[in-house]
């Protein structure tokens, strides 16, 4: 009994199918991501309304879609919605699903960063005639933004893995097409590896891009040249 | 420009400014002074409505602040104001602080604030930082480039709100200079300061609050003669005993 296939490993690491695949998580990832930030920037400024009209369905949605596992959300999507006569593929779902749970996230970050905003800044926009829109746009959001950077990125860290739940759904991401493969092949360990490391490539590579993301919102806070508050 | 009438304005069932009556002409330096808590920092932020009040009316240049009808930004747009914490944006560069509102607000041309953006800072002696950013620069500096975003509005007036409290010892005679040559130029001003050397040198009238009325309202040489209150006196002799 063989120990370890070295040959199949590194077939399996530039293996076109496992490849299409991990090129999925990434699509899954960066449209889930885009359309997550979308709803979950609406959220959080329903959240911080001052009518409980608006704030309280932006509340009961985070409360909802965190308080329920992922994997409920895409089996009830793609198979308990068709119960009620809706339907949506496998690729609809998985990006409904894994998008609106990642909103409700999303919008917690982005209502923190925004509340993180001290108010004097406000104020002092307020005081040079600016209107609310353009107060929010032009003060606000740019440094809240540097504040849900990391936050932010830990999201996308995260997601870039937990797309692989949808293989629960039979989505065709990295996950999904690894088992299939172990299915024909039953070299358990070295395609699980193979999916692994395709897995840190990604992370490392958001890693690095976050890194950069980072140095970009902070280059406003160089060193004082000069003594004093 | 600004009449004050009957200004009465409560944080839940205490009210911190009592019946508040005051006028300040085109032109003229107003000081208002006082103890810690007594309203005077209030006083001046109902003028720009960035605190509301219940009652009274005020008027600046003829525009009813508290008229629900009123478009508080564009009201807001021609008063200036400086805070005690400076507040400038720190993710936009010193001029860039300056241009923002003059273009998004004014709409003037890029080109245009530009320019006028570079003068203010010149003329508060800042020219050579236009390119950096607020947490580059000193307290002073900060609150010279604060007084030059709020002069590039083209401002009727000037609200200053405790100008020169946060700074270092060392770092309060510049910024009292710019004010000085402001109201020089013939900028009509309200300052909360405690920095009597300044009223006496610059203030046209003087107004001491206390407990949330105004307990004087008169000419500066007279506040500082012999004529002041008792209550007047004892304060400005607890603030001037250093």
């Amino acid at each position: 009994m063989k120990i370890w296939d070295w040959a199949g490993f590194f077939e399996y690491l530039v293996n076109p199918y496992i490849l299409a695949g991990a090129w999925a998580t990434l699509w899954l990832t960066a449209v889930s991501m885009v359309c997550g930030l979308a709803l979950g920037f609406v959220l959080a400024l329903m959240r911080r309304a001052p009518r409980r009209l608006v704030a309280a369905p932006a509340g009961f949605y985070v409360w909802l879609f965190r308080g329920t596992p992922l994997l409920v959300q895409l089996i009830v999507i793609y198979t308990g919605l068709p119960q009620l006569g809706i339907k949506f593929g496998v690729i609809q779902s998985a990006l409904i699903g894994l998008s609106l749970n990642e909103a409700a996230y999303l919008a917690e970050i982005i209502r923190a960063g925004i509340d993180a905003v001290p108010p004097g800044q406000v104020r002092a926009a307020r005081a040079l005639g600016m209107r609310e829109r353009q107060i929010m746009r032009y003060i606000v959001l740019p440094q809240a933004l540097r504040i849900v950077i990391p936050p932010l990125g830990n999201s996308v860290n995260g997601l870039l893995k937990t797309t692989s739940i949808t293989s629960v759904i039979s989505m065709e991401e990295l996950l999904r097409r690894t088992q299939v493969l172990i299915q024909e092949q039953f070299e358990v360990l070295e395609l699980f590896s193979v999916a692994a490391l395709y897995y840190l490539a990604m992370t490392t590579l958001w890693q690095l891009v976050q890194h950069r993301l980072e140095r970009y919102a902070g280059r406003s806070d160089a060193p004082p040249t000069a003594a004093g508050a | 420009m600004i009449d004050i009438r009957n200004l009465t304005k409560r944080y839940g069932s205490t009210a911190v400014l009592k019946d508040c009556s005051t006028h300040v002409a085109k032109g003229e330096v107003v000081v208002v002074c006082g103890p810690s808590g007594s309203g005077k920092s209030t006083l001046i932020k109902c003028v720009n409505a960035l605190e509301p009040f219940e009652a009274g009316t005020i008027m600046v240049d003829g525009i009813s602040v508290g008229d629900p009808a009123t478009d508080l930004p564009s009201l807001r747009a021609r008063v200036g104001m400086v805070f005690q914490n400076f507040e400038l944006f720190p993710h936009l560069k010193i001029i860039e602080n300056l241009t923002l509102a003059p273009e998004k607000v004014l709409g003037r041309s890029p080109d245009f604030a530009r320019r006028k953006g570079l003068d203010l800072l010149d003329r508060v002696g800042l020219a050579a930082h236009a390119r950096k950013y607020p947490g580059q620069l000193s307290g002073g500096q900060q609150q010279r480039v604060a007084i030059a975003r709020a002069l590039a509005m083209d401002p009727l007036a000037m609200l200053f709100d405790e100008p020169t409290s946060a700074l270092d010892p060392e770092m309060i005679s510049e910024v009292l200079d710019v004010m000085t040559a402001l109201a020089r130029d013939g900028m009509t001003m309200m300052c909360v300061t405690h920095e009597m050397g300044f009223a006496r040198r610059v203030a046209h009238r003087v107004i001491f609050i206390d407990g949330g009325t105004i307990a004087e309202d008169r000419p500066a040489a007279e506040f500082f003669g012999d004529t002041a209150s008792p209550r007047a006196k004892s304060f400005l002799s607890r603030i001037l005993q250093h």
